[in-house]
């Protein structure tokens, strides 16, 4: 079985960003980058599997210019077996990045899809839905536990009231969530051995999509600002002050 | 224009979400229907009917529709979405869930989790946990959008529209229900209630989340835990606060043994009262506090809930 996992170039999820002066949008010159965290769980999600036995290849995909190489060799020293970079200068929008990961899974017809359920920088949550069906597949979304047992694929699923597990035919898309598994860390050894792994680069305009935006940012600016930083003396000048300078306490 | 609003149940009881969808939709259009999707789900759409602003509900009960599978769900909504200009959902697990899947079977964009709505084709929205505020504008025939409805005031009740039933049934053969194991609670909701009080990783472990409860009770709050407290087992997923948890904006949010986080924050700064109890007097908690209180919460928990 092969199993596909998309992959993105994010922000490090240490940085804060700051928005830039002329309100264009956010500051990324200089700042670390990393591969976005809910896509190094989908990582490590499809290399267990492998381990397993269950999968037999595992294929990660990125589409962005070309730094987003260094994530696909992050996610082969983490064992992926093969990469595809996706060149495309100009940023993208989820409905973009899905159809032409539809294309991808055309062309790869992997059996199951693992994607993260956020970009961290977009805040998005929407490619991995949008790709379940623009493919026609079903999809198992914010997985804690996922199975695979034969021809389907059984996910948990963290949702606002709980947990829910389905269970779906394969082949199926997947997202995870921030409790499927905690990804391992790169040995150097498998850093060197990642460097002769094949990855394929295909410019984004040969795969016959209308790439053109969808949304239009107009503009970006910082958040509101807190006026936080008060202490309070102890519990009795806390609930005080709750009582009778904030009003929230009866 | 007539706007669609997706209503957030559970098949017995309108989520509260909703009459907030409601309002939101009211700034783009008079015309406003709701889709009741669920099954016995009858007082549900008797529900919405209520809510002020609200001139149609739909109905449609199905075992289809009975666990909200994003396939059934969106084959739903995409079989009537020609009639509207907006559809809007909730930026709960639900919506999120399966609006991406309308939006593509439409070949539309999406826009998740709008905090504002400017005019009818231009929407505000944070980006990067919050760290940034993008107004953006969309020309899609059809608005698929997902509403932060912490932002978002409530519509009032005391409407009677009418309610039809539609006979729609989509139902996909790959997907099928397992199970689910739902947390029950007599605490109110934590996306609505009007007091909140979380735990981090500070707690140490699950029995002692008893001393927020105990606090809990007496201010009739919704109990609520940082990342490390759900990833050490203290507590389930389902109380997660943040950036890709679950967003809150009480009247009073207190936040105990948690160090402040970017992604934390994301999920409770909008809080108008925030009350930071932490024992490390630079955790970055106390930058966004109105009321930081150094000291051991093992020690102040107790003294607390005595004070109330
Ligand atoms: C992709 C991604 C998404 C994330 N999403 C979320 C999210 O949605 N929500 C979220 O919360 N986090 C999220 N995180 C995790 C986040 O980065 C932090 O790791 C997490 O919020 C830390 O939780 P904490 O404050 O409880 O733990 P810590 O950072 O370990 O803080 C514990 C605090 O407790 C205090 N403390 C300890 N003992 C006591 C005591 N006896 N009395 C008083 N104070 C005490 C300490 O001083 C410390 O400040 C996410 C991370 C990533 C990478
Ligand atoms: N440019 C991209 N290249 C590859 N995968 C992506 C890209 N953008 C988004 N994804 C995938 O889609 C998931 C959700 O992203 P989003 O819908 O943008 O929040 C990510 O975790 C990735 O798995």
């Amino acid at each position: 079985m092969k199993i596909l996992v998309p992959i993105k170039r994010v922000i490090d999820y240490n940085v804060k960003v700051r928005v830039k002066p002329d309100n264009s949008s956010v500051d990324l010159t200089n700042t670390k980058m990393a591969m976005n965290p809910f896509c190094e769980i989908a990582v490590e999600e499809a290399v267990r599997l492998k381990e397993k036995g269950i999968a037999t290849e595992v294929l990660v995909v990125s589409i962005g210019d070309k730094t987003c190489q260094e994530q696909i060799r992050t996610a082969m020293a983490l064992g992926a077996d093969r990469g595809l970079h996706i060149d495309c200068e100009q940023p993208l929008d989820s409905l973009h990045v899905a159809k032409l990961l539809t294309k991808v899974v055309e062309q790869e017809q992997p059996q199951l899809i693992i994607l993260g359920k956020q970009s961290i920088d977009s805040d998005n949550n929407q490619t991995g839905q949008m790709l379940a069906a623009m493919a026609n597949l079903p999809q198992g979304t914010f997985a804690s536990e996922v199975s695979v047992e034969q021809g389907t694929v059984k996910v948990t699923r963290e949702i606002d009231g709980g947990l829910q597990t389905l269970v779906l035919t394969l082949p199926a898309v997947v997202t995870t969530d921030l409790r499927l598994n905690e990804p391992r860390y790169a040995s150097l050894p498998n850093i060197m051995k990642a460097k002769r792994k094949p990855l394929d680069v295909k410019p984004a305009d040969e795969f016959g999509v209308d790439l053109s935006p969808r949304v239009e940012i107009l503009k970006v600016t910082p958040p509101q600002k807190r006026s936080g930083g008060t202490k309070v003396s102890g519990v009795t000048e806390l609930v005080e002050k709750l009582r009778n300078e904030a009003k929230v306490i009866p | 224009m007539t706007v669609l609003v997706y209503a957030e149940h559970d098949n017995s009881q309108l989520k509260a979400d909703t009459a907030k969808l409601v309002s939101a939709a009211s700034q783009l259009a008079d015309d406003i229907h709701v889709l009741v999707a669920g099954e016995h789900c009858a007082q549900v759409a008797s529900q919405a009917a209520e809510l002020k602003g609200v001139t149609r509900v739909l109905q449609v009960n199905h075992s289809a529709y009975a666990h909200q599978l994003a396939e059934n769900c969106a084959q739903l909504v995409v079989s009537i979405a020609k009639d509207y200009s907006h559809i809007l959902a909730a930026a709960t697990t639900g919506g999120k869930n399966f609006m991406p899947r309308v939006a593509a079977l439409l070949d539309v964009a999406q826009i998740s989790d709008i905090i504002q709505i400017e005019n009818s084709a231009t929407f505000v929205r944070p980006i990067y946990a919050g760290n940034a505020i993008a107004t953006v504008s969309c020309n899609e025939p059809i608005k698929i959008l997902t509403i932060r409805s912490a932002a978002f005031d409530a519509v009032e009740t005391g409407n009677n529209a009418p309610v039809e039933t539609l006979d729609v049934i989509k139902e996909d053969p790959r997907v099928r229900f397992d199970s689910e194991q739902l947390t029950v609670s007599e605490r109110p909701e934590l996306t609505a209630a009007e007091v909140v009080i979380s735990g981090g990783r500070g707690m140490q472990n699950g029995e002692n989340f008893a001393l927020l409860e105990a606090i809990a009770d007496k201010l009739g709050a919704a109990v609520g835990a940082s990342r490390a407290a759900v990833d050490a087992g203290f507590v389930p997923n389902d109380m997660q606060v943040g950036q890709t948890g679950k967003i809150v904006a009480p009247q009073l949010y207190i936040a105990v043994g948690i160090s402040g986080a970017i992604q934390h924050l994301a999920g409770m700064k909008d809080s108008k009262i925030i009350v930071a109890i932490n024992k490390d007097e630079d955790a970055p908690i106390f930058q966004v506090a109105d009321y930081g209180l150094v000291g051991d919460l093992f020690e102040i928990l107790p003294e607390l809930e005595k004070a109330l």
